[in-house]
């Protein structure tokens, strides 16, 4: 009751001095508000890693980190095409059995005599064929993403194991092992593949006239209509992004494992990668959002399942602790920018 | 009638908003037993004032409101229900998923023990159902209902809280001229049993046939009141207008010496609808206003232009050639653009920067190698726009969220003027815009007029269409139903516009 009071009072007393502090201390506050969403979650990241350097004092070793990048390469790609489609204000659930059934064409394609190595295009392609379907329901038959995606959880899977007759596939003589296992500059290929993908998605996003579109969609799509954009195309775009993204997620994860197995390859994948866009701050409803965030997110994801490993934390806690980390880091951030938004 | 005593009386009654001062020192009385019609244009202050009565908004202090003559507070919507007070919306407030007997009794459901007493329930609503003389059952969902059944509900919903105070809101806005019939007897039914009505309308003959008394509000400020027999059309349209031109509505373009060909035609528009058989020619440098009331069809008819919304009928030309306009982009393609009237949900991205929202139309035409945004560019335009149209902002990476309303409708301006628009159709276009921003704007339409440009204005402020445009065309009930200030037309005054646009003009001859 009495706090207006007191407020006018001290204006009143200090005048117009007082109010050019107070604009320039709110100034202030926009301006540091600014930087915390820019940094993000990074601080997360390096604390997470000082603290499993302090329990295990192994965990920054160069071969480490290189055994982390690599753990973490095939969730950034498939992060990064759901950072795409979450822009949008969409979800894709179904991104990890895209990735079962394109691993299953990879290794059926790699066993065509002499034209192995066609098992790589054969499995972009069928990422994004199935990221297309999606993209179509949704954008032409207007169904919700969270609905259609759904569908294509579950009927993907089914494809994925018709493909493989429902038994894991093998081929030991893999064209294309060397992107699971092999290195370029001392980094393992995946990593390279990952980081590729952050790039490529990061100048879509800003540097085109379709991030620009996507943005627009996703902070508000009726606006985005009445102003000429063609929004179908762009649902179409993000959905098929993400299915290619999951083709080379499957392609990614038969080099590693010279095998593909349809009921069980990429089971909950989709869990992670929403998880590591949420942890990039990317928001759930569209509009806002970075790849930069996406790919800290993802690392810290990785980062927290070695870390847990090296430290000797069983399977069971390790579920947990995760869980409740991705939990606890969100809402720390949305705590944080909702305190410096208030005035 | 006079002697009995006032069931309602607000006297002095003044809202400030932010900035605005909606009402200003508005007395009213009403006695019990009487039809009192409320009149003044949009945004004369009735929706305000009715507001204050119900609870939603609170009364600067120094006004009072007393019922049958005791002094009351009326501090939320439970306060005015437990006064006797109701409000029948323009938007019914009924919940579609739900049975008649739930709505009306929503919020005082009847219990026996923890339990909802349906039995009980449904007999109450069904007497006074059974009252009303209605055909449906109080057991009946809501989503069976037409328009004009679910406005009885409404008033039975009003009637079973014993309300002695009814407000209705534009009634027979959505409903059939039998339907308005049924209405009105039952109106006048309640009328005998004792209730006051306050009845809120544009339409001139609703007035003559059902008004025991009218009250007319102006820009916040009450004018006066007549008595049934007093009420003439004439006189009430003066009220409602009053005189009040200010200077700065500038005009140079001067369209009645220089207007040029005709640029852009509509045909026959109509969605089968809201928007009937509308059609308008618009000449080269001419600003044209589009009057009504609000609901008139005046928003629907720009959006089926733009294509926006499917169109049942009706053609579009330029310069002489159809056009095909299916979707907003054909008609930004064709050099024909649309300012929303509501900026913040269908204009902007304010998540993006003024230099995004400024650019989004043009970023496919400036890009290079087929989709790579040219910032340069960008910049550029982002740059001219923020000097040419003086948007104050710090810099074109601000977000657009965080600009003033008039900074931002120059943003969005700014955006459709990017595209080298030949044919402008603005919604509204000093909507929440301060008065510094209005008189700038203004300027704007005037220069695009002289450099050949079409201009539509659509605009509920009446001072502003006669202020800006050189010819006016008037809607109501989604027809263009005159117009004035072209030749062979009454000139562009307040009062010729709004007898058309309530029907007046219809009623004198």
């Amino acid at each position: 009751m009495t706090s207006p009071n007191d407020t006018s009072a001290s204006i009143q007393a200090t005048g117009a001095a007082g109010v050019d502090a107070a604009s320039q201390s709110k100034q202030r506050r926009l301006a540091w508000r600014s930087t915390l969403q820019a940094i993000g979650m990074l601080p997360v990241l390096i604390i997470l890693g000082v603290v499993f350097e302090l329990m295990s004092g192994r965990f920054m070793s160069f071969q480490n980190l290189s055994i982390v990048m690599q753990q973490a390469s095939i969730n950034t790609v498939l992060a990064a095409g759901m950072t795409f489609v979450i822009l949008t204000g969409g979800i894709d659930l179904s991104v990890g059995s895209i990735l079962a059934a394109a691993a299953m064409v990879a290794i059926l394609g790699s066993l065509i005599p002499d034209w192995g190595m066609l098992g790589i295009p054969a499995a972009l392609l069928a990422g994004l064929g199935f990221g297309l379907l999606n993209g179509a329901l949704i954008a032409f038959a207007k169904l919700p993403p969270f609905i259609v995606t759904l569908g294509s959880l579950t009927a993907v899977r089914g494809v994925a194991r018709l493909l493989g007759g429902d038994t894991t596939q093998f081929n030991p003589q893999l064209p294309f092992a060397f992107i699971g296992n092999g290195t370029l500059f001392g980094l393992p290929w995946l990593v390279w593949i990952a980081f590729a993908v952050v790039i490529i998605s990061w100048f879509i996003l800003r540097r085109t006239v379709l991030g620009v579109h996507i943005y627009a969609v996703g902070g508000n799509p009726d606006a985005a209509r009445l102003t000429g954009i063609k929004v179908w195309a762009v649902l179409l775009f993000v959905y098929a992004f993400s299915g290619l993204a999951a083709g080379l997620g499957g392609v990614m994860s038969a080099a590693r494992l010279f095998a593909a197995n349809g009921l069980q390859l990429g089971q909950s994948y989709e869990l992670d990668a929403i998880a590591a866009v949420i942890l990039g701050g990317t928001s759930f409803v569209g509009g806002i959002g970075s790849i930069w965030g996406t790919l800290i997110g993802a690392l810290i994801i990785a980062i927290l399942t070695n870390g847990l490993i090296l430290v000797g934390v069983s399977d069971i806690w390790q579920f947990i602790i995760k869980g409740l980390v991705i939990i606890g880091a969100v809402a720390l951030d949305r705590y944080r920018l909702k305190g410096s938004a208030r005035t | 009638m006079t002697g009995s005593t006032p069931i309602l009386e607000m006297k002095d009654i003044s809202k400030t908003f932010p900035g605005v001062k909606a009402l200003t020192n508005v007395s009213l009385t009403i006695y019990p037993g009487e039809i009192h019609a409320l009149m003044g244009e949009n945004g004369a202050g009735k929706s305000t004032l009715m507001k204050i009565l119900s609870g939603a908004y609170q009364a600067d202090p120094g006004g009072e409101i007393r019922i049958n003559g005791q002094h009351v507070t009326i501090d939320g919507p439970l306060a005015a229900r437990q006064h006797g007070i109701s409000i029948i919306y323009q938007e019914l407030s009924l919940a579609p998923n739900l049975t008649v007997a739930e709505n009306m009794l929503l919020g005082r459901e009847h219990t026996s023990g923890p339990m909802v007493d349906r039995r009980s329930m449904e007999k109450a609503c069904q007497d006074v159902l059974g009252r009303l003389g209605v055909h449906f059952r109080a057991t009946t969902k809501v989503s069976e209902l037409s328009m004009a059944e679910r406005q009885l509900v409404e008033i039975a919903r009003a009637l079973i809280a014993n309300s002695r105070i009814l407000v209705m809101d534009e009634p027979t806005t959505s409903l059939s001229s039998r339907e308005t019939e049924v209405l009105f007897t039952l109106v006048r039914q309640l009328r005998a049993e004792g209730l006051a009505i306050i009845y809120i309308s544009h339409r001139m003959a609703e007035i003559y046939e059902l008004a025991d008394r009218v009250s007319v509000l102006r820009d916040g400020s009450y004018v006066g009141t007549l008595v049934a027999d007093e009420i003439s059309a004439e006189r009430l349209v003066q009220m409602m207008v009053g005189r009040d031109l200010s200077s700065f509505y500038k005009k140079e373009h001067d369209a009645h010496q220089s207007r040029g060909p005709v640029l852009f035609e509509v045909r026959n528009m109509g969605d089968g609808l809201r928007v009937r058989d509308c059609s308008l020619q618009l000449h080269e440098g001419e600003v044209l206003g589009i009057a009504g009331l609000v609901g008139a069809g005046r928003t629907e008819l720009a959006r089926l232009i733009y294509g926006a919304d499917p169109r049942a009928s009706g053609e579009i030309l330029l310069q002489g050639k159809r056009l095909s306009i299916n979707a907003p982009e054909d008609a930004i393609a064709s050099g024909v653009v649309y300012l929303t009237e509501d900026r913040k949900h269908l204009g902007l991205f304010l998540d993006l920067t003024v230099r995004e929202n400024v650019n989004v139309n043009v970023l496919g035409r400036d890009a290079r190698m087929g989709g790579v945004l040219n910032l340069k560019s960008a910049k550029e335009r982002a740059a001219a726009a923020i000097k040419a149209l003086a948007i104050r902002v710090a810099g074109d990476g601000v977000l657009v969220g965080s600009l003033s309303g008039g900074n931002q409708q120059k943003v969005l301006l700014s955006r459709l003027l990017e595209t080298k628009p030949k044919v402008l159709i603005l919604d509204e276009p000093t909507r929440g815009v301060d008065i510094g921003a209005k008189s700038e704007i203004y300027r704007l339409i005037d220069n695009l007029a002289r450099n050949g440009v079409g201009v539509i204005v659509i605009s509920s402020e009446l001072p502003e269409i006669v202020g800006i445009c050189d010819r006016v065309l008037v809607m109501r009930e989604g027809r263009i139903e005159g117009e004035v200030g072209g030749t062979g037309h009454p000139p562009v005054t307040q009062e010729n516009i709004i007898s058309i646009a309530t029907g007046v003009r219809e009623a004198a001859e």
